[in-house]
Formats: structure tokens, C-alpha cells, sequence
């Protein structure tokens, strides 16, 4: 009974010596942080998703008050974070327009051609390194929700066709669906953006029309009929807006014989 | 006098604490991407092994063994190792904000690091008397320091070698660290 007596009483002394000694080193040694670090932190999501740039919403925080990052640096705040944070730091805020993530493409299982079947570990970047996944375009959207896994807002989910449908309310355009993709086929656009073309594939016409069938094959029709004079251009056998020009205009979507283009 | 270079000796070179005893290898993987890092933190871990064994040799001479308790010597070393930690990481987010960035989360994980605890135990073991200890401690963070930085030094060149892609990054590190350690094998037998 002695011993355990003894042991309680010599530990907890040696806890309390060792706290003391500590209390002291604080005062000592304390590293002044400036309070509005706090204070731009608590107006944070506090999602520690990464779209600023930083890693996590403490080092934003930190780095806003520092001024590296600009006050409308948190894409998931939104237009009331960017307001908050320069009330802290006394500055104006620039309203920046909200944006989301397109995925730009349509060919699900009712489109698009299969060259294989799959038997592996069901993630986008796995399939892509076994023979394109199976699918025959090489540039297509795989449909195996690498995309949806990685958001952090729950704003993708995979409708019935195997493609990833983003909800615009949820979207805050982290970006982290953007890096996730291993085809790169998802883009953040302003919402004011309303006409896409729906493909991101490269190869020439026939070998698009024996893949896909609502892939682009490049030919020209949409470059015609654009009201605006090279609103639309073809690079590289694909179809592409110019969103300075372009109207989204319901001509195009009429014309384009493959349904590639279409308005959201 | 001699035994005590012997002492530190054994402990730095022929009997390294990382590449003999395989005792640290958490930071010896992370914070070995950089020099200037390693000598950091092989600095930092240096310091607390020399503390340690003081502060252990004592504890263990007056309280264990003075009142009889030497079964606590897990709990009393490793509140020492604790507290001495903290300190050392208030002293260098005071004094070198950027080492202290560059070590993230690597400085308090010295705490759990086997390697101290290890210093500690083994002291006991081999019934050092203080200043024996001290050397051993000291010793075994310069063996540390060491090891770090040649595998600092190594990676570095890595960064820049022709790795094929299955073993690029921790592959190549733990083949690295085996082929360090088979030849600090070289000294088995010395001492």
C-alpha cells in the first residue's frame, strides 16, 4: 500500500514541477499572433478543402492577415467570407462572380461504345491505367466517380447514365474535382457561362462517330452558324466557344449534329 | 576519460541509434527531404537526447530507485520527454519561426519517437552513471544528426536521378536507408 501511495504522490509532484517549469517557459517564450488571425479564421467554412491555395483554413487565415492571399480568396465563403474577412482586415471587398465545375462530357453507357469490360479496382485512375478503362474513347468521361469521391461540398453524384451530374447549388468551385479527374474533362466557368460543348476529345470525326454518339466530329456546322463572326472555332478537331462573343444562342444547339453542344 | 569517448563513440557511429538499433525512423523518412532541415531537427533531437539523459539519470537514481518504484520508469521518463519536447518547440516558434514552419509537424512527434524513450531505457539498462549518461545522450543525437543528414544529403541527389516511377519517393528512401544501414553494419563488432 506504501508503494502505491509512495508512486501517486512522487509522479504527481513530478507533474506538477514539470507544469510549473512550462507555465513559466510560456510566459517566457509566448509567440505573439495577430488577434485578427482568429478572428479571420472563425469566419471561415472551416471545410479545409484547399481551393485557396493553402493547406487548410488556419494557414489561409494566416496568410490573409500576412496579405499574401487576397480576401476573396475562399471559394466555398462565397460572397459573405470575402464581405467578413476585409470588415476584419479594413478593406473592400471586389464581389468575384460565383463560379462552378462543368463536366464536359455526355457519353455515359447509352452513348458512348465500350471496347472492353472492366474487372479492377473501380476508381477513374485505376481504369485509365488498364486500357483506357474499357471505354473506346480515350478522351471520354470514365464514370467511375473519382470526381464525386473528392468533393468535399457533396455536389457531384453519378445519375443513371454513369455520368456525374454537379448541383449548382452546392458547387462552391473549390477546384478539387478539377485536379481529381484524371481526363481533365471538368472546368470551373463563371454562371454566366450557358452554352458548352460537351466533349473534350481530340480524334477526327469518323473515329469520334464510331465512339460516341454525341461526340464532336468537328464539322464545322457550329462555326458556321454562329450569329457572331468566329464566336466558335474548331482546334484540333474540337469545337470551341469563345465566351467573350459567343451567345449562348439555341441556333447552335438546333444545328450541331451530334447534340454535343448544349445550354445549362 | 577513455571510457567515455568510447562511450560516445559507440553511441554516434558503431552502434547509431537510427541505423543500428532502427530506433527514430519516423523523422529519419520525413524530415530528410532537405539539409537544412535535417540538421534542424537533428539539432533539435540532439539537444533533447542530452537533457533527457540527465534529467532521466537523475529521476531514476532519486525517485526509483531512491523510493524503491523502478516499475514507473515508463510514466516518469516519458513525462520528462513530454514536457522537455514542449519546451524545446515553444523555444524554436520563438527563436526560428522558419525552422519551426520547416519541421511542422515532425517536432512534437519527437515526443512519441522511440529513439528518446529508447535513450532513456537503455541508460537504465546499462547502469551509466551521469556523466557516462550524458555522453551516451549527447552521443546518440550527434549519431542521429548524422544519420539524418547524409540521408538528407543522398535524397537530395535523388530529387534529381533518373528513379523508375514504381519506386520514386518512399521506395527508393527505404532502399536507400537499408543499403545505409548494411553499411553501418561495417561497425558491428568493434566495440
Amino acid at each position: 500500500m506504501t508503494t502505491v501511495i509512495l508512486a501517486v504522490i512522487s509522479m504527481g509532484l513530478l507533474c506538477f514541477v514539470l507544469a510549473f517549469l512550462l507555465a513559466i517557459a510560456d510566459k517566457k517564450l509566448r509567440v505573439e499572433q495577430d488577434p485578427r488571425v482568429e478572428k479571420v479564421f472563425a469566419a471561415l467554412p472551416g471545410v479545409n478543402c484547399g481551393g485557396c491555395g493553402f493547406p487548410g483554413c488556419s494557414a489561409f487565415a494566416e496568410h490573409v492577415v500576412a496579405g499574401d492571399a487576397p480576401v476573396t480568396g475562399c471559394a466555398p465563403g462565397g460572397q459573405e467570407t470575402a464581405e467578413k474577412i476585409a470588415t476584419i482586415m479594413g478593406v473592400e471587398a471586389k464581389s468575384a462572380e460565383k463560379r462552378v465545375a462543368v463536366i464536359l462530357c455526355h457519353g455515359g453507357i447509352k452513348e458512348a461504345v465500350r471496347s472492353a469490360t472492366y474487372y479492377g479496382v473501380q476508381g477513374c485512375h485505376s481504369a485509365m491505367l488498364i486500357g483506357g478503362g474499357g471505354k473506346l474513347c480515350q478522351y471520354g468521361c470514365l464514370g467511375y466517380g473519382d470526381c464525386v469521391t473528392s468533393c468535399p461540398f457533396d455536389a457531384i453524384h453519378m445519375n443513371d447514365n454513369l455520368l456525374p451530374v454537379v448541383d449548382p447549388e452546392k458547387c462552391t468551385a473549390c477546384g478539387n474535382c478539377v485536379q481529381a479527374c484524371p481526363r481533365n474533362l471538368i472546368e470551373l466557368h463563371p454562371v454566366s457561362h450557358h452554352i458548352f460543348v460537351f466533349c473534350k476529345s481530340h480524334d477526327k470525326g469518323p473515329t469520334v462517330k464510331k465512339a460516341c454518339s454525341v461526340g464532336c466530329i468537328a464539322c464545322r456546322i457550329c462555326v458556321k452558324n454562329c450569329p457572331v463572326e468566329n464566336g466558335m472555332t474548331v482546334v484540333d478537331n474540337l469545337a470551341v466557344i469563345n465566351y467573350d462573343i459567343c451567345p449562348a444562342s439555341d441556333v447552335l444547339v438546333e444545328k450541331c449534329p451530334m447534340n454535343t453542344i448544349q445550354i445549362l | 576519460m577513455k571510457d567515455l569517448i568510447v562511450i560516445f563513440i559507440s553511441a554516434s557511429i558503431l552502434n547509431n541509434f537510427v541505423l543500428s538499433y532502427f530506433l527514430g525512423i519516423c523523422p529519419f523518412i520525413g524530415v530528410s527531404n532537405k539539409i537544412d532541415s535535417a540538421l534542424g531537427m537533428g539539432m533539435a533531437v540532439t539537444f533533447v537526447m542530452s537533457l533527457t539523459a540527465c534529467i532521466s539519470w537523475l529521476i531514476n537514481h532519486f525517485i526509483l530507485i531512491g523510493l524503491n518504484l523502478p516499475f514507473l520508469e515508463y510514466v516518469a521518463f516519458i513525462l520528462v520527454i513530454a514536457s522537455l519536447v514542449q519546451l524545446v518547440e515553444m523555444f524554436i516558434r520563438k527563436t526560428a519561426p522558419a525552422l519551426y514552419q520547416a519541421l511542422g509537424i515532425y517536432l512534437p512527434l519527437i515526443t512519441t519517437n522511440c529513439a528518446i524513450l529508447g535513450l532513456a531505457l537503455l541508460g537504465v539498462l546499462r547502469e551509466h552513471s551521469l556523466v557516462e549518461n550524458l555522453f551516451f545522450g549527447f552521443g546518440a543525437g550527434v549519431g542521429f544528426t548524422m544519420a539524418l543528414v547524409i540521408m538528407a544529403g543522398i535524397r537530395e541527389e535523388l530529387e534529381l536521378a533518373d528513379v523508375p516511377i514504381p519506386l520514386r519517393g518512399a521506395g527508393i528512401t527505404l532502399i536507400t536507408a537499408g543499403l545505409l544501414a548494411l553499411s553501418f553494419m561495417g561497425f558491428a563488432g568493434i566495440i
